[in-house]
């Protein structure tokens, strides 16, 4: 707009031509959103994954019971509609839908914290590898591989056991995990971006190299970044269930996934609600993620079109 | 090709001297002993347990101790345990994990292909829908979610299937657990077959395959399939490891006595021998694994030599 505003103040002439064919330009990002919103199972995933994002957000007022309050005339009580105990109860006495709710609220914040953390060391790390090359790289990447054939899993544990089961640790450590892959991606994206016309016209401009990694490489390495986000939120959220589930997760009353599933499961003779209800809940946001993932692959990698 | 295979062990002993170093101050630095009982032990008895552990010198000079034990191949006595030596407990453990592990992995490798193959050459169609949703539950459903449901199912409304323990290592108690610990893999491997194969089946050398008037089963098996493969042989390496970092709760879910049990239950109980000896152990396995893999990709695709 601006830019046909100053023509016309200068050649007044191009004024001529009817001013409604101006074809709007569409951006990148603009073209691979229309696309997403084609595919049918990531936009159903998008609204599936809201709705589970406001329930966990809203909690406290969507269920008549508190998370952590015991009745004790309703112990492991099955799902039921009149006591608006919907989900049913466990065997302490606490109505299940809310802590499923409360569970969300944990996964979910782990999954999103977790991913947020190595988002931030991976494309820093990966970025730097990738721009400066050469040795620096060489090493970088050779810690990256050393870290990788690591049994991660065990030492996550072993902190957990060590530590004590602290959900900001959890975070931290399951965070700390995840940015290898996110380092690698992000570098072999940076090595071929770094060799582009624009990043070597900032060279020559004298623009440093901090600000080059910031407002030209990073910017332009996000499409694959994006997709494994949206791939690694579950991969956590997956990875503190499985910590929960050995007993090393959050600790009562808080409660997550996990451990609701394993509690269920160690029941699910006699109470197979308690098993079968936050099993679904988890399940289903898993899958959303898959899909929305693999519907921002499609729609960002330009092989497909 | 064995100046490859050379270095790449000799790059693996700092991985495991890291492994070592840290399993082994992480676990000292943390609060709490294996002798703290709810009734304290006598201050003599407590520093003579201490001293015949080796636990009243510097911490540092433990570790050196440890180190010079773990070269001999000695993991030391299980505190727990009694009577018993870390590496008795991993040899008694490590059959029935093998088992139920190694058959997982070779179960998720042969029906993923399959599946991810057969979901390929009918693109788009009612198989690949089906074989592709298959597998995404597979994906969703963790296995420690897919344990409790299959036993659910199978052991108890069922009752086809034993629901936990070992028994004398009959088959029918091995079926739940290697199930449980193939799903997820067998559906990340179809998904793998299914998107290379694809890619693969657009390739020059198909079309070539095809145009020399070469069977159809034939393009399929002797070409198609090696490219397909190699994304599929890359990821055999994540696979086993968390096939067997699978294995530590399907073993505990199915009460099963193989190595990943021993982990859980060093770690609750601060036995800081079986712990150090479980992921020494564990991490050797990787690190060998993940080596193997790298040379059977190299086996595979010409483009990838395994020179220097």
């Amino acid at each position: 707009m601006i830019k046909t505003d100053r023509l016309k103040a200068v050649i007044p002439v191009l004024d001529t031509s009817e001013p409604e064919r101006e074809i709007k330009g569409r951006s990148l990002w603009q073209d691979a959103w229309r696309r997403l919103l084609q595919n049918k199972a990531a936009v159903v995933s998008m609204v599936l994954l809201g709705i589970i994002a406001l329930m966990a957000i809203f909690a406290p007022w969507l269920s008549p019971y508190p998370y952590d309050e015991i009745y004790w005339d309703y112990i492991q009580s099955p799902p039921n509609w009149d006591t608006a105990h919907w989900f049913g109860t466990d065997s302490n006495g606490r109505d299940l839908f809310i802590r499923v709710l409360y569970g969300a609220r944990v996964s979910l914040m782990v999954g999103f914290l977790a991913t947020g953390v190595s988002l931030i060391i991976g494309v820093t790390y990966g970025a730097i590898a990738g721009y400066f090359g050469g040795r620096i790289d060489n090493l970088m990447m050779r810690f990256v591989d050393i870290m990788y054939s690591l049994p991660f899993m065990f030492f996550v544990i072993l902190l957990m056991v060590v530590f004590g089961r602290n959900i900001f640790l959890i975070f931290i450590a399951l965070g700390a995990v995840e940015w290898l892959t996110m380092a690698r991606i992000v570098r072999g994206q940076t090595l071929s971006v770094k060799r582009k016309e624009y990043v070597e016209a900032a060279h020559a401009g004298g623009v440093s190299n901090f600000k080059i990694i910031m407002r030209h490489i990073i910017p332009n390495v996000l499409g694959p970044v994006i997709v494994y986000v949206t791939l690694t939120v579950p991969q956590v959220i997956l990875t503190e269930s499985f910590l929960s589930f050995l007993g090393l997760g959050v600790q009562e009353p808080l409660t997550s996934w996990g451990v609701l599933i394993s509690e269920g499961a160690k029941l699910m003779e006699v109470a197979p609600w308690l098993l079968v209800y936050p099993a679904i809940f988890l399940a289903v946001t898993l899958f959303c993620f898959n899909f929305i993932g693999d519907g921002l692959r499609d729609a960002l990698d330009p092989k497909d079109r | 090709m064995w100046h490859y295979f050379f270095r790449r062990l000799l790059t693996a002993i700092p991985t495991l001297l890291i492994v070592i170093t840290i399993a082994f101050f992480m676990m000292r630095i943390a609060p709490g002993g294996p002798w703290d009982q709810e009734r304290a032990l006598p201050p003599e008895i407590e520093a003579n347990i201490l001293k015949a552990y080796d636990m009243d010198k510097p911490l540092v000079q433990q570790y050196f101790l440890y180190l010079g034990k773990v070269l001999t191949g000695d993991f030391g006595p299980s505190f727990k345990f009694k009577d018993f030596s870390v590496n008795d407990l991993l040899l008694n453990g490590f059959p029935a994990s093998l088992q139920i592990g190694g058959i997982a992995i070779l179960l998720a490798l042969v029906v993923g292909t399959l599946l991810g193959s057969m979901a390929a050459l009918r693109k788009n169609s009612a198989t690949d829908y089906s074989v592709m949703t298959v597998a995404m539950t597979g994906i969703a459903i963790p296995n420690f979610v897919m344990a409790p449901i299959l036993t659910l199912i199978l052991g108890v409304y069922l009752s086809w299937l034993p629901v936990a323990g070992w028994g004398d290592g009959e088959f029918k108690y091995k079926i739940l657990p290697i199930l449980s610990l193939a799903l997820p893999q067998v559906a990340y491997i179809a998904r793998l077959t299914r998107g290379s194969m694809i890619e693969v089946l657009h390739s020059n050398y198909i079309r070539t395959a095809r145009a020399k008037g070469l069977r159809e089963h034939l393009v399929l098996l002797r070409h198609a399939l090696k490219g397909a493969m190699l994304p599929v042989v890359s990821y055999l390496g994540p696979a086993t490891a968390a096939v067997i970092t699978g294995s530590v709760v399907i073993e505990t879910i199915f009460d099963i006595p193989g190595v990943g049990r021993y982990f859980v239950q060093g770690a609750l109980n601060r036995d800081y021998p079986l712990v150090m000896g479980t992921v020494i152990f564990y991490g050797m396995l990787i690190i060998m694994l993940n080596l193997l893999v790298d040379v059977i990709y190299g086996l595979l695709d010409p483009k990838v030599r395994l020179q220097d």
